[in-house]
């Protein structure tokens, strides 16, 4: 059956306190999960006081300020710090999103801060991805033509095909959308996820492209791709204000206008 | 711990080549239930009283008797295309997905017989 419960070693227990120095003005406490696998010990929740006067802005600067100034063991993705290398898509005042593009004033209360749900937890707030990247792999996001480039120049698309993969091809695979989906997490062994089937879509409506029908026949599967239920949580959290639901009730409609 | 690739597992036993024909029947039978259904409230809100001759009166009328028999059988349909899905989601444990996928396909087209045998019964008097 699926676990509506996390197993006894994954519940997370009250941790550690860090007090703000003394003369700190502008006080905000974040919450952060911690888990350590080589402590056994279980996961637990630590709260952190962050004088906001000497931090940046975002999320994510808090965390650094963290990391630099009070406690060092603490371990999360970066790059960026500007929403385009997805590194650092983590599940914040209860949504997915990316640290570093989520102003702090934007969170009402604690910043409460978890790693990406329901994927296995490398360290702190860095899950484990591998899956999720095998099964965007798995759709050969590439492009697949059996017609050979022309000699001197590129292979040409008209303005409105282009503008038709602007969309999905601005998706930075952070995550934050297959990790919001239900469907997901309990099918995240056979079902693609919408960040997958989003890169799916994009390859199907690039003019350029000509395997548009055996792309179509690797996405037809009870668990690939139907068990999109519409839930829409994807398009609801996409950092980049994608929409994955839709690509994939587009996907649907090609599968069926080939059909009849 | 399985030494197999990433991509081997999410390849896994490839696809089934279908699923189109299921979420197409879900959502045509939707369409004709939200028909039939108006039409089966249209209709109870249309009696003056329940008595037993008047609904068998009401049952016999050919038009009536198909359209109900038809909206079991809708019923009976959806719910089990609905059901299924349900199970693939939540259930794991391959003989017991088995099982319930069997017990409810089996269910859906006893309640839909059922149905049927019960408006022809009723409708040719027997």
């Amino acid at each position: 059956m699926a676990e509506f419960r996390l197993p006894p070693n994954s519940r997370i227990k009250k941790g550690k306190h860090f007090a703000a120095a003394d003369g700190a003005g502008n006080v905000r406490r974040f919450a952060v999960y911690r888990y350590d696998p080589e402590s056994g010990e279980n996961p637990r929740v630590d709260t952190y006081e962050v004088d906001l006067d000497t931090c940046g802005p975002m999320v994510l600067d808090g965390l650094i300020k963290i990391k630099n100034e009070i406690d060092p063991s603490l371990t999360f993705r970066r790059s960026c710090r500007e929403g385009i290398c997805g590194s650092c898509a983590m599940n914040i005042d209860g949504g997915n999103t990316l640290a570093c593009t989520l102003a702090i004033d934007k969170v009402k209360g604690d910043v409460k801060i978890y790693p990406l749900p329901h994927m296995p937890v490398v360290k702190d707030l860095v899950p484990d991805l591998t899956n999720f990247y095998a099964q965007y792999a798995s759709i050969k996001p590439w492009l697949q033509a059996r017609t050979p480039p022309p000699l001197n120049h590129e292979r040409l698309q008209s303005k409105d095909d282009q503008e038709k993969i602007d969309e999905p091809a601005a998706c930075i695979l952070c995550a934050c959308c297959s990790t919001s989906c239900p469907s997901y997490w309990w099918n995240s062994d056979r079902y693609l996820g919408p960040a997958t089937l989003l890169a799916a879509y994009r390859w199907l409506v690039d003019s350029r492209d000509e395997a548009t029908g055996e792309r179509l026949d690797e996405l037809e599967d009870p668990f690939r791709l139907y068990r999109c239920h519409t839930i829409m949580n994807c398009t609801q959290t996409c950092p980049k204000g994608l929409n994955p639901a839709k690509a994939i009730a587009e996907t649907k409609k090609m599968l069926a206008a080939r059909r009849h | 711990m399985s030494l197999r690739t990433p991509l081997g597992k999410v390849l896994g036993l490839g696809t089934a080549k279908e699923g189109t024909d299921h979420w197409w029947a879900q959502r045509i039978s939707a369409v004709a239930l939200f028909f039939l259904g108006l039409w089966f409230a249209g209709s109870l809100s249309g009696f003056d009283s329940f008595a037993h001759e008047v609904v068998v009166a009401f049952i016999a009328e050919p038009l009536n008797g198909a359209l109900l028999a038809l909206f079991c059988m809708t019923v009976a349909y959806h719910s089990h295309l609905g059901l299924q899905v349900v199970i693939e989601d939540y259930v794991h444990a391959a003989g017991l997905k088995i099982f319930a996928l069997v017990a409810s396909r089996f269910f859906h087209v006893l309640v839909a017989v059922l149905s049927v045998y019960s408006v022809l019964r009723i409708g040719l008097g027997a």
